[in-house]
């Protein structure tokens, strides 16, 4: 009996010790309850720990940085556009102590980060406007084509906050009280906006037509280089043609000019004797046949016609 | 049958002794199997004995204490890992299939100027520090996820459509791949971006039409243009050709007239100092052979005694006269 009862006292112990026994894993924490009421501070470090078996219980929790990923919400802007914003945190059980008191498990922290992050969110987006959530810096916007910027608000306008600052201030905002349930936010973030659907068909439409009237500036922007080519076309044209015009009439009235000076040289040697020469040359020139001529017998062809008479 | 029998006589032949040898070989070596285990050349292996991290195995045989004592967790960190953005690839190869389903809340994003994009972008990343990797961030792979489409949004935010669509691709997948370095580093993932591609960098579906229009009147204008500088390259050249020989029909003109005048004038001297020679001999010459063939041309010439004072034919001079 004595025998058995060695094997039965170790047997007893191993079972103790393997309940005393826990692993913690570098990804967790863990807290320690008897009979329901939490003992000692959460234990944080990885690797093999004690506690008192059966009577004490442990409680896993994760350690890591955790995701939520909130619903989209249907929030106004306060320039009256409706958005839908789809925000994201990165969060981590800070005091595990504290999260199990107050959540119990993971489930029911992510219905706190609900409750919170989506109050603060809608409130935060509701006080600013549209484009502060869309741009996120002053970057100056550049467009392919010269944009008629004051037929656009949105664009002339620069921005005071912008996304990161928004995301950063529900950060703020919730981050306390947060905290009361054992919960650190390590980060918030707007994933996406997007407009619904009848504000996007708006801005589909608008979308259309800001193009139709770049594709109209292409289209007149090219008739009127059209426009310019043929001008310079004119120009040029008159220019050409009229600059010859004046260089020939240059040229001809130069050689007319010689010519005259030519003549007058020649002639000026008898004045007289060209003049006759010339008209007899004249008559050569202009007298055509079949004519009819009266003459007196005073010509002086016909003198001696008289004298013999 | 016959199988059995040689089996039971080998068995038979055996002496005890080496019959428990063998089975404590076998024994030993199912006790020593689970103390190796091998690391693949892309793979590193995190140990942890009793959930604490106590070291990293390389690729290769290697050794550790089993059953609970040492547990081992293969991380590839060798591998490029890739997420996609606004579609899905079902199968890649030579003809890459992609999935059919609208992600156009994926895709879809608004830009700087109130517009609307729809973007389809890469991430490739690796794991550079497996501890961070599996310590750290419980779902990594959603993390990236979340944070690329977070970036991407702020970055095409910061953006005019005109940029984001036809402008500068390439500085918006820098920008976004910084970023979301940027915040990967600050989780302490262990993750490093290798690259963000924008895909299909696109306007609304609905709005395409009008995108394409932009594009066809880019065309009109080159075209309008094009044609207006061809007539100028027609005409112009030709009016060129035109004023050049108006230039040299007038060059003609002057040297003929030029000419002319100098052989008039040549004509004219050299009668004349023939002239001065004889002056009143010439002059009746001149006249008499010039009116000789000057009357020769009328049919008629009526000549008139001065001292009439009517008019009465008197002499038919014209040798085939009535």
């Amino acid at each position: 009996m004595k025998r058995y009862l060695k094997y039965i006292f170790l047997l007893i112990f191993l079972i103790l010790l393997a309940n005393a026994l826990f692993v913690v894993n570098e990804t967790e924490q863990a807290i320690i309850t008897q009979f329901g009421e939490p003992v000692g501070d959460a234990i944080q470090s990885a690797g093999l720990h004690l506690k008192i078996p059966f009577i004490q219980k442990t409680h896993f929790f994760d350690k890591r940085i955790l995701e939520w990923d909130g619903e989209p919400n249907q929030i106004p802007t306060s320039d009256k556009k409706f958005i839908w914003v789809d925000s994201f945190v990165r969060w981590r059980i800070f005091d595990p102590l504290l999260f199990y008191q107050t959540n119990k498990t993971e489930t029911f922290g992510h219905s706190r980060l609900d409750d919170i992050i989506d109050g603060v969110t809608r409130d935060i987006i509701t006080k600013n406007e549209l484009f502060e959530i869309v741009r996120n810096s002053n970057r100056k916007l550049e467009f392919s084509i010269d944009f008629d910027i004051d037929s656009y608000e949105e664009i002339k306008a620069s921005i005071n906050v912008g996304r990161e600052e928004i995301a950063d201030s529900i950060y703020v905002s919730s981050y306390e009280s947060l905290k009361e349930y054992g919960i650190e936010l390590v980060d918030v973030k707007i994933k996406r906006v997007n407009y619904i659907d009848t504000v996007r068909k708006q801005v589909y439409e608008r979308m259309i037509s800001e193009r139709n009237k770049i594709a109209e500036k292409y289209r007149s922007a090219g008739q009127g280089r059209a426009a310019e080519i043929k001008g310079k076309l004119q120009k040029d044209l008159n220019e050409i043609e009229s600059e010859a015009y004046r260089e020939a009439q240059e040229i001809m009235g130069e050689a007319d000019a010689e010519a005259i000076e030519i003549y007058a040289n020649a002639y000026n040697k008898d004045p007289e004797f060209y003049g006759f020469t010339r008209s007899l040359e004249a008559y050569q020139k202009t007298i055509s046949e079949n004519n009819i001529l009266i003459l007196t017998t005073d010509s002086e062809f016909f003198k001696y016609l008289k004298k013999v008479k | 049958m016959d199988d059995e029998v040689r089996y039971n006589t080998i068995t038979l032949k055996m002496p005890k002794k080496k019959i428990i040898t063998i089975i404590i070989i076998i024994l030993a070596i199912i006790f020593i199997m689970p103390f190796f285990f091998t690391v693949n050349p892309e793979e590193v292996a995190v140990i942890q004995r009793f959930g604490r991290f106590v070291r990293i195995a390389e690729p290769g045989l290697n050794m550790r204490i089993p059953w609970g004592f040492e547990t081992v967790t293969k991380v590839k960190i060798k591998t490029v890992f890739k997420e996609e953005f606004g579609f899905r690839t079902l199968q890649s190869g030579v003809n890459t299939r992609y999935a059919e389903t609208n992600l156009d809340d994926e895709s879809l994003m608004l830009t700087g100027d109130l517009n609307i994009a729809s973007v389809e972008w890469i991430v490739q990343y690796q794991i550079n520090d497996p501890i961070a990797y599996l310590f750290n961030v419980r779902d990594v792979k959603e993390t990236i996820r979340n944070l690329s489409e977070a970036t991407m949004r702020q970055v095409v935010g910061d953006r005019s459509v005109d940029e984001v669509i036809i402008l500068n691709r390439q500085e918006i997948a820098y920008e976004a791949q910084e970023l979301l370095q940027r915040y990967l580093d600050k989780y302490e993932t262990g993750i490093i971006v290798r690259t963000i591609n924008l895909q299909n960098v696109v306007p609304p579906e609905s709005v395409q039409p009008a995108f394409n229009e932009v594009n066809s009147a880019m065309q009109d204008e080159e075209r309008i243009v094009n044609e207006a500088r061809q007539e100028y390259n027609k005409i112009i050249p030709e009016a060129r050709g035109k004023a050049k020989q108006t230039i040299e029909n007038a060059k003609g003109y002057a040297i003929n007239r030029i000419n002319q005048a100098e052989g008039d004038a040549t004509k004219f001297i050299s009668i004349y100092n023939n002239y001065k020679k004889a002056k009143a001999v010439t002059n009746q010459r001149l006249y008499i052979e010039t009116m000789e063939e000057v009357l020769n041309r009328f049919d008629k010439i009526y000549i008139i005694d001065e001292d009439h004072k009517s008019l009465i034919p008197f002499l038919d001079v014209n040798k085939g006269g009535k």
